[in-house]
């Protein structure tokens, strides 16, 4: 058994050795989301091999958390595994200060940076240098079921209220007949319920530390948005919403069970799709809510293709992330699988072109991206960056945490305030442990 | 009869297997020791001694003690829960029976689904409170549907890992009884003894062997279950169903942390051996150890 193993690694590696001779191209290892818009680069990516002979692409595909544990150690021991990542707007401003990317100049001339969405740029920008590409930007926004709002008598504005989402939620709420007004993210984690509820608190004027890094969880503010949040969520949410996670709601509304859902603007050619969504011709769109306060509620996320900076092919790697985020990429989408396909969010033109115009939540996902702002991301002044996170490396473990006491309030096993008061003891303990105020 | 010649042969053969084993054993665990003593994060460059920080803050946490308990309450739960039902069942499939072969391998499945597969399919088709089967009954009952994993996500989990170890627990017990004399049942039967009392007289000190090793075995695996917890309740809500490893995968996986991730590993270790060393003594009499 052993010997024969061996015999057939060694015979592999003659293989990949007399294959390494045969062609003196390069090869680029990339890591990324099993996403629809990435599986789609992937297939698309012969294309860009097509025109540049000379480099080979390795493709490692994997579940989102999966990626980021991978990466994250991968470049953090200098591993030197992948020649091109993909990583969020939350990892580029940390990666760039530690000087493990590599900075994004020289790329072609037809590239047009300025042309990508300012709120975008900036988050993967450090002292206005570019470090990551964008391949697609998302916000959040409501979406919602115009025939249920047309029973409760009601009509959603463009630009809702909290107050105006509450109302509606509870009128439109039937749950004998298993509607429910409302489908909101339980789940704990700092990129499932964290993210909405962090994004929500900035529409409260509540926010994660003041300017000396101390932690806010003891202010009204947040004491007002959670307690809006499980208020609303007991009244006119689903069963189980603490294990409700993106994917979970979305099926939700895809069956019809929801009134509204307030998440990301990518799942809006989910629900529109008739193939998937059994309401698909009954969604209507609007902006994520807002206080009165100046901020709405929405996030700001992009995923982008960073290169790390020990690599030894730049210039093939620069080339391929060029390829794959230029408005050339954008027109191949678009004539291989038509408009609603495009990987939305990073362009100005593509907003701008005619075609696009009609797909229908394309004016409201731009609108959204534009009403998040990542360096003022609330009412008050804050220390970070970021809208629905805080652009520290400790965030991931200590939002995570916080999550969970959410999730338990929001499931009834504790109260709010006392879910508040753990948020407060864990923040303030993790952030001691880490150095902070820095 | 071996001279002690040969005795040395043979102990300098085995040595070669013996010494990898041990060193198996060993590296990982200096490392992680050494690791334990050291302030390394992942995503803040340089490392420096810690002392014994890293366990300080680890058995502080507030979740460490909720951790514990829950990882007690799983191993004990679901070890009273499959090794009764375990006899149950094993004395179910030993009666002859038509279709015995295509019974006892549906009795066996459950073990070879692998443990997040069982995890989602739990979660999404039974447990879920709109449209898992659980919900459909309560609701055609005219009784509302529990939440299961929001409001009782230990026990949820408890049910789950059950599900799975059961066929494991019936398969060895099962083996068991199949082994016993029928004449002393036979003999039991004819001197008047009524079929409870052959059940607790005879069977059950016959099956209280292999009762000990599907204890022994399933606490081994059962003080480390991890996976069901992360596709169901993601440790949550709160850290209701948090248990040691889990904590440790916190730890180190999500916040990159791998001194204060090291420190938790090794108070599991400890704990682990703790808990092995207390069943040794109360079930190991049981074997020739």
């Amino acid at each position: 058994m052993r010997m024969q193993k061996n015999v057939i690694a060694l015979t592999v590696a003659a293989m990949a050795a007399s294959v390494s001779l045969a062609a003196s191209a390069e090869t680029l290892t990339i890591a990324t989301v099993n996403n629809g818009d990435m599986v789609r680069m992937q297939k698309l990516s012969g294309e860009f091999t097509k025109a540049n002979p000379d480099i080979d692409l390795e493709w490692v595909t994997l579940e989102e958390n999966a990626l980021r544990q991978k990466v994250t150690t991968d470049i953090a021991t200098k591993g030197g595994q992948f020649d091109i990542m993909t990583i969020g707007t939350y990892e580029v401003p940390i990666w760039a200060k530690q000087g493990w990317l590599l900075e994004l100049d020289g790329l072609p001339d037809d590239y047009d940076t300025d042309d990508i969405l300012p709120g975008i740029r900036g988050g993967l920008s450090m002292d206005d240098k570019l470090f990551a590409a964008p391949f697609y930007g998302e916000s959040s926004m409501v979406m919602y079921r115009k025939d249920l709002m047309e029973k409760a008598g009601m009509e959603m504005p463009e630009d809702p209220t909290w107050e105006f989402i509450g109302k509606a939620a509870r009128a439109m709420t039937d749950k004998d007949a298993g509607t429910y007004g409302v489908c909101l993210r339980g789940k704990a984690g700092w990129g499932e319920n964290m993210a909405f509820l962090t994004a929500t608190a900035n529409s409260f004027g509540a926010r994660w530390f003041d300017m000396d890094w101390k932690a806010q969880f003891d202010t009204q503010q947040w004491a007002d948005t959670l307690n809006f949040y499980v208020d609303l969520m007991n009244d006119a949410g689903p069963p189980g919403a603490s294990s409700n996670g993106f994917n979970e709601n979305l099926t939700l509304f895809q069956n019809g069970q929801c009134g509204m859902w307030i998440d990301a603007t990518v799942a809006a050619s989910f629900v529109t799709n008739p193939d998937d969504s059994k309401v698909a011709d009954q969604v209507g769109f609007a902006l994520a809510p807002d206080n009165g306060l100046g901020k709405r509620g929405n996030w700001l996320w992009a995923w982008s293709l960073a290169i790390p900076a020990g690599t030894e092919k730049a210039e093939s790697a620069k080339k391929f992330v060029a390829w794959a985020t230029s408005k050339q990429y954008l027109e191949l989408v678009a004539s291989n699988e038509g408009w609603a396909n495009v990987p939305p969010g990073t362009r100005k033109s593509l907003y701008e072109n005619p075609e696009y115009q009609k797909v229908p939540f394309a004016a409201m996902t731009l609108k959204s991206i534009e009403a998040a702002d990542p360096t003022n991301p609330t009412v008050d002044e804050v220390p970070y960056v970021g809208v629905q996170f805080v652009a520290i490396p400790e965030f991931q473990g200590i939002a995570t945490s916080v999550g969970q006491q959410f999730a338990a309030a929001l499931a009834g096993q504790v109260s709010v305030e006392d879910a508040l008061k753990s948020a407060q003891a864990l923040t303030t303990r993790a952030m001691s442990k880490a150095g902070y105020p820095k | 009869m071996s001279t002690t010649h040969s005795r040395t042969a043979g102990k300098a053969m085995l040595s070669p297997a013996v010494i990898l084993l041990f060193l198996w054993m060993i590296v990982p665990l200096a490392m992680t020791l050494y690791f334990s003593f050291l302030h390394y994060n992942l995503l803040t460059p340089g490392t420096s001694f810690a002392g014994i920080a890293n366990y300080q803050y680890f058995l502080t946490d507030p979740a460490f003690f909720e951790a514990l308990g829950n990882t007690l309450a799983i191993v004990g739960g679901v070890l009273i829960i499959t090794v009764v039902g375990g006899t149950l069942l094993a004395l179910l499939l030993d009666q002859p029976m038509f279709g015995q072969g295509i019974v006892r391998l549906l009795f066996i499945a459950p073990f070879f689904v692998m443990p997040t597969v069982t995890a989602l399919v739990w979660k999404n088709m039974f447990m879920n409170p709109t449209n898992g089967l659980f919900a459909w009954l309560a609701n055609t009952l005219g009784a509302t549907p529990i939440d299961f994993l929001g409001h009782h996500p230990l026990a949820s989990i408890i049910m789950i890992v059950s599900w799975q170890w059961l066929p494991f627990a019936t398969l060895i017990l099962l083996t068991a009884m199949q082994s016993l004399d029928s004449e002393q049942i036979e003999a039991a039967e004819m001197d008047g003894a009524s079929a409870v009392s052959r059940f607790f007289h005879i069977i059950v000190p016959h099956l209280a062997r292999a009762g000990t090793v599907v204890i022994l075995i399933q606490t081994i695996f059962l003080l480390s279950i991890f996976a069901e917890i992360l596709v169901t309740t993601n440790g949550g809500p709160g850290y209701a169903s948090t248990n040691i490893p889990y904590l440790v995968y916190m730890q180190s996986l999500l916040q990159f942390d791998v001194g204060g991730g090291s420190a938790g590993g090794i108070v599991a270790v400890v704990l682990a051996n703790i808990v092995a060393i207390f069943l040794m003594r109360m079930v190991g009499k049981n074997l020739d150890l």
